[in-house]
């Protein structure tokens, strides 16, 4: 490819954007919901993701020492723009138990960042009753936001 | 043991400036950055805790770590090992050798809990109760046989299964006198050493699944029939096992709801579905908060009363700020 100026972002009206490594894990759960999803790329040379309506983020949490390096870089990325920061409503952590104090915590520092409730944390790729507290839990989030704002 | 030790045939220097898979490298630095040693643990702490238990819950206690040291012997010096002739890249045959080594550090570990906390006569006669014990000699045994075994694939389902399944009816304990306030430097150690087979489950079950990419599909289903078949035998053996643990304190019940709960988990880090359902799942809350201690449900937006639909303001950020 030739790398003539900035990339120009892939435009998603999604209310549900998620980021998901080599694993794959998160995106096995994310598609276990049955909704309209938009991923974060993976590799900076790619298409960044802009997001154009509110939405909620699901964000895995790959274990660590404290809480340094427990963002994904390409979720710090994607939230560094102010206008897909502007639209984020809620989060979604994924992680392991395993993990102890730091179990989700990308989900728990993305939340007091930007302001915005940790909705839900599930394991590695979810069990069926994540998915159903998930797809629930979705569905009434956003309809008691679109009765106290628009 | 007279059969010959498979090693790679043909080596070439590592170059870390040439990656295959970034998984290799994010996997070698989270390993590298968990790195500890049992002397930064102030077990001393815990001797006067650990006379305040009575002398079954010590013996129980002892025998626990004993098993759960054979499978960190067995990792750290076959199972980790037996993986790197198979490894698709230089560097995951590197991080191989940092699992087991970090696997020798859990077996070492337990040791130093032992002089710390015991008796040399305490400590010889839990070493030779592992020795004795039936079941807990048969799930080492399983493991072994596969790690001899020609199926890279199967070595790699045996080795997440030891990982992330067959080290819980032991971890249950130091979270059960954890939760209880007794132990509480030994737990803290043990946490460790959890969050250390998180890494290590984690990542051969992700090598386990590209080595799957790669074979038929027929080849695919016997794989994961081998998984399921491996995972009942395992699990049976694991029941009789903690019931001959158990069963003295009464605590038998709880521990299999934990089995089936980290069972799932060693599945999905597999690629696989969960298999046990909820209801038999539902660890004890005082066990999970040990854990993790935010764990449990009431941490979740959708699970509270959702009374606060604030939204805050939302701040400008940069790359840095976003290191805790």
């Amino acid at each position: 490819m030739d790398s003539s100026g900035p990339v120009p972002p892939v435009v998603t009206g999604s209310r549900l954007i998620y980021f998901s490594s080599a694993s794959e894990n998160t995106s096995r759960f994310v598609s276990k919901l049955g909704r309209e999803v938009a991923r974060i790329p993976l590799l900076a040379k790619e298409a960044p993701l802009l997001a154009t309506r509110p939405f909620v983020l699901v964000v895995p949490t790959y274990g660590g020492t404290g809480g340094e390096g427990s963002v994904p870089k390409q979720v710090i990325r994607f939230l560094n723009n102010p206008q897909n920061r502007e639209l984020l409503r809620g989060v979604i952590g994924a992680g392991n138990t395993n993990f102890g104090d730091n179990y989700c915590m990308a989900g728990d520092i993305i939340a007091a960042k930007c302001g915005v409730p940790h909705l839900y944390r599930f394991e590695l790729m979810g069990t069926p009753e994540d998915v159903a507290r998930v797809n629930n839990g979705l569905d009434t989030f956003w309809t008691r936001l679109s009765q106290t704002q628009k | 043991m007279t059969e010959k030790v498979k090693l790679l045939s043909h080596v070439e220097a590592i170059n870390w400036n040439r990656i295959q898979d970034d998984k290799d490298v994010d996997v070698w630095n989270r390993l590298v950055n968990n790195f500890w040693l049992p002397e930064k643990v102030p077990l001393s702490n815990d001797v006067q805790s650990w006379n305040t238990l009575t002398p079954a819950e010590q013996q129980l206690t002892m025998r626990v770590f004993t098993g759960l040291t054979l499978l960190d012997t067995i990792q750290g010096t076959v199972g980790a090992v037996s993986l790197i002739p198979d490894a698709l890249t230089p560097h995951e045959e590197a991080v191989y050798t940092n699992i087991a080594f970090m696997e020798s550090v859990h077996a070492k570990s337990y040791s130093s809990i032992f002089s710390t906390l015991a008796s040399t006569k305490e400590i010889d006669e839990a070493f030779r109760w592992s020795t004795e014990n039936e079941n807990l000699q048969k799930k080492a045994q399983i493991v072994m046989d596969y790690y001899q075994g020609d199926d890279p694939l199967k070595r790699k389902v045996a080795s997440t299964l030891l990982e992330s399944f067959l080290f819980y009816s032991g971890f249950y304990l130091p979270m059960y006198w954890s939760s209880r306030a007794k132990l509480t430097n030994t737990a803290d150690l043990i946490r460790l050493i959890i969050r250390d087979e998180a890494v290590h489950g984690y990542y051969i079950g992700y090598k386990f699944q590209k080595g799957l990419e790669r074979v038929s599909e027929e080849k695919r289903q016997e794989i994961k029939d081998y998984t399921f078949e491996l995972l009942f035998e395992l699990y049976e053996n694991e029941v009789q096992y903690t019931h001959d643990l158990y069963d003295g304190v009464g605590l038998a019940e709880d521990v299999k709801k934990f089995l089936h709960y980290n069972a799932n988990k060693a599945l999905m880090n597999l690629g696989y579905e969960a298999m046990f359902p909820a209801s038999v799942t539902d660890v004890n809350p005082a066990i999970l908060s040990a854990l993790s201690p935010n764990a449990d449900e009431n941490h979740d937006f959708f699970s509270g009363s959702g009374s606060s639909y604030v939204i805050g303001k939302a701040v400008n950020t940069e790359d840095e700020d976003w290191d805790f």
